[in-house]
């Protein structure tokens, strides 16, 4: 057992924020970072399009509000986003004072861009790998820190929790198979989000929903779970992702006919240049729903890895996609042999991110005292049913930094160290985990085909499209996948880094997540952007305008309650792109 | 195109295995599959004890690389039709110490990362002022080639430097370091002497520049060394005249 003062799980940009943002508030704290993978593998890796904050003399923090505000279909609770919308400027000048290579304008001031839905251009980017520049430069910075102590390529497998207390977690050393706890007074989930239960995403392989199945399990409810964001621009196959920064460079979408479709979907009208929200600067929601119309009606083309529109860069020229969508350029010709300089992008929508998770309050608190979430893996909610692009880099420094003082203060006021009923749980779990998992040779299905079924599975009973049939469905698969799951093989007995420990602990994991997904989205009649029900069309404010909550119950099964939003200065209304 | 393709993988492990053993997968041949995707078939449908690295397979993470038919690659990026008919063998990165299989440790480069102060450094705090730094097109030009840098350890498994010396701080390192020494908002480049401007620094390397035609990213570590050893030679010279000739 290894003790600090605050134990942050996860590397990405919301775990190095945070733990920056403890040693700076209290330089006495002692930080543990533990990840599953190096920090500069983290998923943050891969954002392309940029940050939004309001730095622009025409641009106002209510502005930025409202476009997060009618973009969240008046899910999010706008406390939380006129926090964000505040401190997300200073974040990115902190960002850049710490070394981010923001791209500029000619005189040397920090450049914006335009984004979907937003109606100003105040989106910071570093060329089209922002998320790259941001995580890089975040964990060089956190090299600098002596308090904070790293356990990279550590896997998290259980919270620990005394008296509705949380005191750390117990997690496996790859390398060593050694199993520990790492045991603190206060613990930051920012584990990232769960794309890899969906079979097509742009999601990194480690992207399964480890910390809010963590926090689920030891009592801490999730928020919004059946908003799942679909991207409208993965490639087919790999489902790689086509920043949205190249529709907001001017890059058109085109069904089969060479058509700008997103006209007939209230939208906007095509106009030869970019107009901010509008076209092909909507949202995310609408757009990818647009698809499955178009798709409906015959208007897609059909390739062996599923029905697909083109996205046209074209008429852009080399000039600018090689300054501004550089990487664009380079994943066009690498992962589909295609020059998006002469040729058009095939492109189709794409499970992207995860507008729910862990809830927590604008501190990064969750229910659960000791425990704090920031990041993708939390909802504070400033993304409520649908996120706008370019709001998660600055959401997870917000709130990261916020999640990391706050842990701060109650680590170091909060003086109880951990017990014997903690050191019981742990000892515990490393049984569980030699038992039940290091030795089950004699299984009879592969993890990986269970779960490939659980992907398929959540694409068709909760994908852009659910309705109570399918749902149901879908839960009752889940309920034997989850059986199918205790009986499933790990022929790996080696303790030096046991990849297929790692996939059967992620699955069940995901198993979870899925499960509460479904039970949210059974729960909510009606539709509220990425959550659309054919069988309830249309927003209900009056049942529904309210966050869900998910426990576990004693049972095992999730529990679904309600939670009302906060509505602050903007009363819901109706929302307009293009007109 | 054959519809199948060999591939010759290392298996290594060090609970059982006293040294490292060839195993052989056929997998499926497709247009579209990168190396990483015939590592992902054969763990997912043939044989669950394979182990490797990898996440993002957009080439961004820089988990993935390994040695594909004797060079250092990037799996998720190199594609399993350009060896057709194979067979592909498909190696640990050299250089670095096998934990298991395809896994290497790195913990050496990790070690001397925080050597180089890859941060910005001022000697003004500014603390959070309310503008930016400013920093002109040109200015970022000067460096952003070296910012690129994955941390995917393909430069160390080519460098014929870092095999018998293996305190060389490093291509990537090196092209860290003159990232920040090269940026017009930082003001460390003479905290990073002590580190660049020595034996284990700089002038360990040969150039032989096998690092920059390993680099996936186009970083050019070979160049970012051969510029320091300009900058620490006329520094070192200079730090021999007279205080007002310098
Ligand atoms: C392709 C792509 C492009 C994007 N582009 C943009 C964009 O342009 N603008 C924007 O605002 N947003 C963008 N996003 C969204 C945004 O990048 C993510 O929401 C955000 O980076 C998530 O950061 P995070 O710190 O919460 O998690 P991550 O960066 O995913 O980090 C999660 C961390 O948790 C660790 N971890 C997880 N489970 C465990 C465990 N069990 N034990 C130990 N450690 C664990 C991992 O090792 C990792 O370090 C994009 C997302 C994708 C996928
Ligand atoms: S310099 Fe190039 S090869 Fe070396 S680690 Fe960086 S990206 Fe990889
Ligand atoms: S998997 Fe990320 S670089 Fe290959």
């Amino acid at each position: 057992m290894t003790s600090h003062d605050v134990v942050v799980v996860g590397g990405g940009g919301a775990g190095l924020r945070a733990a920056i943002a403890i040693v700076q508030a209290d330089p006495r704290l002692n930080v543990a970072i533990v990840s599953k993978v190096y920090p500069m593998r983290s998923h943050t890796v891969s954002a392309e399009g940029g940050a939004a904050a309001v730095i622009a003399a025409d641009d106002s923090l209510d502005e930025h509000a409202y476009d997060t505000v009618s973009g969240s279909d008046w899910l999010c609770d706008q406390d939380a986003v006129e926090a964000f919308v505040a401190e997300a400027p200073g974040e990115l000048l902190q960002l850049e004072h710490w070394g981010c290579p923001w791209s500029r304008m000619p005189d040397g001031e920090v450049a914006v861009r335009a984004f979907g839905g937003m109606k100003k251009m105040r989106t910071w980017f570093a060329a089209d790998k922002t998320g790259f520049h941001l995580l890089h430069t975040l964990f060089q910075t956190s090299l600098q820190y002596e308090q904070i102590t790293r356990y990279d390529e550590w896997y998290v497998t259980r919270l620990l929790v005394d008296e509705n207390r949380v005191y750390g977690v117990v997690a496996i050393e790859l390398a060593t198979g050694r199993i520990q706890a790492v045991t603190g007074r206060a613990v930051v989930l920012c584990t990232g989000g769960c794309g890899r239960v969906f079979p097509f995403t742009t999601n990194g392989n480690i992207k399964t929903g480890d910390g809010m199945a963590l926090a689920y399990r030891a009592g801490a409810p999730l928020k919004d779970m059946e908003f799942i964001q679909y991207h409208p621009t993965g490639l087919p196959f790999t489902g790689i992702l086509i920043t949205e920064a190249a529709r907001a460079e001017g890059g058109w979408l085109l069904n089969k006919d060479g058509y700008r479709y997103l006209q007939d979907y209230d939208l906007g009208t095509p106009s030869p240049t970019p107009v901010l929200r509008s076209m092909e600067l909507g949202p995310r929601d609408r757009v990818s729903q647009a698809f499955v119309h178009e798709q409906e009606k015959g208007r897609t083309v059909d390739t062996p890895y599923g029905p697909v529109v083109y996205l046209d860069l074209r008429h852009l020229g080399a000039k600018v996609i090689d300054t501004k969508l550089p990487f664009v350029r380079e994943l066009c010709l690498q992962y589909e042999r295609i020059d998006p300089v002469h040729e058009l992008i095939p492109v189709r929508p794409v499970q992207h991110y995860m507008m729910g998770g862990v809830h927590t309050d604008i501190d990064g608190a969750t229910g659960l005292p000791g425990l704090y979430a920031a990041g993708e893996v939390a909802c504070v909610s400033i993304n409520g049913a649908n996120r706008l692009g370019s709001n998660s880099l600055p959401e997870l420094l917000v709130f990261g930094r916020r999640a990391g003082i706050a842990a701060a203060e109650f680590a170091a006021t909060g003086n109880t160290d951990p017990g014997p009923a903690v050191r019981a749980q742990a000892a515990d779990e490393r049984r569980r985990l030699e038992r039940d998992l290091l030795a089950r040779r004699d299984g009879r299905e592969r993890i990986a085909d269970i779960r490939t079924e659980m992907q398929h599975t959540m694409e068709g009973s909760a994908g852009i499209y659910r309705d109570a049939a399918s749902l149901v469905k879908g839960a009752d698969k889940l309920r034997e996948l989850r059986e199918r799951f205790g009986k499933a093989t790990v022929e790996d007995a080696s303790r030096t880094f046991n990849t297929e420990l790692v996939a059967a602990l992620e699955l069940e994991f995901m198993l979870d997540v899925a499960e509460t997904m479904v039970a949210c989205a059974l729960c909510r009649q009606e539709s509220r952007g990425a959550h659309q029900r054919t069988d309830f069309r249309g927003r209900d404010d009056e049942r529904f305008l309210t966050h869900s909550l998910v426990f576990l119950d004693r049972a095992g099964s999730p529990r679904v309650e309600y939670l009302p939003v906060t509505i602050t200065r903007w009363p819901p209304a109706e929302r307009v792109y293009g007109r | 195109m054959p519809d199948t393709i060999t591939l010759q993988v290392a298996r290594y492990r060090p609970d059982t295995d006293a040294a490292p053993t060839m195993q052989e997968y056929v997998v499926p041949l497709r247009q579209e599959w990168a190396v990483l995707d015939g590592l992902n078939y054969i763990k997912d449908q043939l044989d669950g004890t394979l182990s490797f690295r990898w996440s993002c397979r957009m080439g961004i993470c820089g988990s993935c690389g390994m040695t594909v038919d004797g060079d250092p690659a990037l799996t998720c990026g190199t594609f399993l039709a350009d060896y057709a008919p194979g067979p592909v063998r498909v190696e640990p990165l050299a250089n670095f110490p096998v934990i298991r299989d395809l896994v290497v440790g790195i913990d050496d480069f990790m070690r001397k990362l925080p050597k180089v102060k890859p941060w910005l450094v001022r000697e003004d705090e500014p603390g959070v002022a309310d503008v930016e730094f400013l920093q002109t097109p040109p200015q970022l030009d000067e460096y952003q080639q070296y910012s690129m840098c994955i941390n995917c350890m393909l430069c160390y498994a080519a460098c014929p430097v870092y095999a018998i010396e293996p305190d060389f701080l490093g291509p990537a390192a090196i092209a860290l370091a003159q990232r920040y020494n090269l940026d017009s908002r930082d003001q460390g480049a003479h905290q990073r002497m002590d580190v660049l401007a020595t034996a284990e620094g700089v002038w360990a390397c040969t150039y032989v520049g096998e690092c920059t035609s390993a680099c996936p990213k186009g970083v050019d570590p070979a160049g970012a060394i051969q510029r320091y050893k300009l900058t620490a030679a006329t520094r070192t010279l200079r730090s021999f005249l007279p205080r007002g000739e310098r």
